[in-house]
């Protein structure tokens, strides 16, 4: 394993677009330390802020304080990507493959565009997790983001395809004109979750406010909610058997659009009936 | 060759591939979960009528299952892969989509598969929403109860099929109780079934017949009435019935483990003699030989 330890934080952020551990995986050191990173606009080497040890492969390190170390594993495909300590923008934007773990806290944009893969964040997340790039409709295309801390506004905005489940509270807005795609909400949702929502299904597990152009369906139990609670448990988030043995009230959503999306409200008193 | 009680008959058990596909059945409780598998694996003891084979393959705890409901474990066996695909979506359609509180997975894994849960969907009409988790995509299909959960693409793999003991008795019951013995043994091997009802043919079949079109008709040879009638019987003097179990199964070593326990359970349950079936070794290319399984119960 290749681990890089930042020597020092920079002074205006770092981006490190290409530090994956599949693009180094067949890189000599040398090769490595002359990687090109953007010190704000200028032009620097991996070595000048990096001190490496280990041997490259496929799994990759990354120590030090990186919050301002951004795009940290934009654009893997593959291998694993431990970041040890906090992250900063855009950690994983891109992703298409492989395994990205945060053990402490990202920045805003991780995971955004991400097309497949896995993003575990151990701490909390920024705003527009799993959103879209700038300018572009569509967010999240395919893949797995997992946050057991808290996340920001507009969680999986666009959310086109994957799966984004966050262990605390999420903010506003989450699932903002998402196209398809599941956005678990284990710790509470926002304010104006769905909003403009074509397709998908955002699942509460506690009550929220939603906007008046979503209509209740009918309350029931899931099938395929089952499968979902099950993964994220197996995968080490905090899902009780009563979230998923429990009825969920169906929201249809969003009448500004489709309505072919709902939300899913966890319905404490039936489940424990 | 004797093994307990029996005369084990020094012939072989032809058998011969066939696709298959293993169903898991999930519902919320096993009741309804085993309601849905019998109605899935009904009328499919042969493919000479039924176009497939198929039968419940063992009850499963829920634990074992995708959702974590009871569920059941299906086998299902049809002669080339199109076919296995057609009988999958009829029998899924009509069988499990309107069970009650049901869902339904694939139960193997592997690169070569069929669409099912994609063709079921359309059952949606227009309202059914797919969801992909683990690489696997899913169809929720609404209907009156609420929704229908169902894997969109089933694994198929290349099976063998035609295993099979003949257990021959003094009288009715007692070939028929050697058979029960045979079958409830037998329902303790993974990856096998027993198409017949109960696990039980009473018809076993010869291919063709004096009469054009039929595709097979009774085993004369081993009709107890017909003893006296056709020249090269093989019923011996004393044996008044008779009763084959076929076993289906995903590996030819799964087969010949049902077999073994079937044969062992058998000699010791009622039976005179056990043979096994065969088309003289030219229409299959799995031979398993029974002296080969004596000599294994033997050694336990």
């Amino acid at each position: 394993m290749l681990t890089l330890t930042l020597r020092e934080q920079p002074t205006v952020p770092l981006e490190t677009e290409g530090l994956s551990p599949d693009r180094l995986a067949t890189c000599q050191r040398s090769e490595v330390e002359a990687l090109t990173v953007w010190d704000g606009n200028r032009r620097a080497q991996v070595g000048d802020f990096f001190a490496l040890s280990g041997e490259t492969g496929e799994e990759l390190r990354v120590e030090g304080d990186l919050r301002r170390v951004k795009f940290l594993g934009a654009g893997m495909t593959a291998g694993r990507l431990t970041i040890a300590g906090d992250a900063g923008m855009h950690t994983g934007a891109g992703m298409r493959g492989g395994e990205l773990v945060v053990e402490g806290a990202v920045g805003d944009f991780a995971g955004v565009g991400m097309r497949g893969g896995r993003l575990v964040v151990e701490g909390s997340a920024g705003h527009h997790l799993g959103g879209a790039r700038q300018g572009e409709r569509a967010g999240m295309r395919g893949g797995e983001i997992f946050v057991h801390g808290d996340a920001g506004d507009q969680v999986g905005a666009g959310l086109r395809r994957g799966l984004i489940a966050v262990a605390g509270r999420m903010g506003d807005v989450a699932g903002l004109r998402m196209l398809a795609g599941t956005i678990v909400a284990l710790g509470g949702l926002g304010a104006r979750p769905g909003a403009g929502m074509r397709r998908g299904s955002i699942v509460a597990m506690s009550p929220v406010t939603l906007l008046p152009t979503f209509a209740l369906a009918n309350t029931y139990r899931p099938p395929f909610l089952r499968l979902y609670l099950r993964h994220l448990r197996a995968l080490g988030l905090p899902v009780t058997d009563e979230q998923i043995e429990g009825s969920y009230a169906r929201w249809s959503g969003d009448g500004v659009d489709l309505r072919r999306g709902e939300i899913l409200v966890l319905e404490s008193e039936r489940a424990l009936a | 060759m004797r093994l307990a009680d029996a005369e084990v008959v020094d012939t072989f058990a032809e058998a011969f591939p066939m696709w298959a596909a293993r169903i898991v059945i999930t519902a919320e409780n096993s009741g309804w979960a085993g309601t849905a598998a019998r109605s899935l694996t009904g009328f499919a003891t042969s493919v000479i009528g039924c176009k497939c084979e198929a039968g419940i393959e063992r009850v499963l705890d829920r634990s074992e299952t995708p959702d974590g409901r009871p569920g059941v474990n299906a086998l299902l066996f049809a002669p080339d892969r199109d076919g296995l695909a057609k009988r999958l979506v009829e029998r899924v359609g009509q069988t499990v989509l309107t069970c009650p509180t049901t869902a339904c997975f694939s139960g193997l894994e592997g690169e070569e598969t069929v669409d099912v849960g994609g063709q079921l969907r359309f059952f949606g009409d227009g309202y059914q929403a797919s969801k992909v988790l683990d690489g696997r995509r899913y169809w929720r299909v609404p209907v009156m109860e609420g929704e229908f959960l169902v894997q969109e693409r089933f694994a198929v793999a290349e099976g063998v099929a035609g295993g099979n003991i003949i257990m021959l008795g003094r009288d009715s019951a007692s070939a028929l109780r050697a058979a029960e013995a045979a079958a409830a043994a037998m329902r303790s091997v993974r990856d096998v079934i027993m198409p017949f009802p109960g696990g039980i043919a009473r018809s076993g079949s010869k291919v063709g017949s004096r009469y054009s079109g039929l595709m097979a008709s009774t085993n004369d040879e081993l009709c107890p009435t017909l003893r006296a009638q056709v020249p090269d019987t093989k019923v011996p003097a004393g044996v008044n019935s008779v009763f084959e179990i076929v076993i289906d199964g995903l590996t030819v070593e799964a087969v010949s483990e049902a077999m073994a326990v079937g044969l062992e359970a058998a000699t010791r349950s009622g039976a005179s003699h056990v043979t096994a079936g065969n088309y003289g070794g030219d229409l299959g290319p799995y031979h398993i030989a029974l002296k080969d399984l004596v000599g294994e119960a033997q050694e336990d």
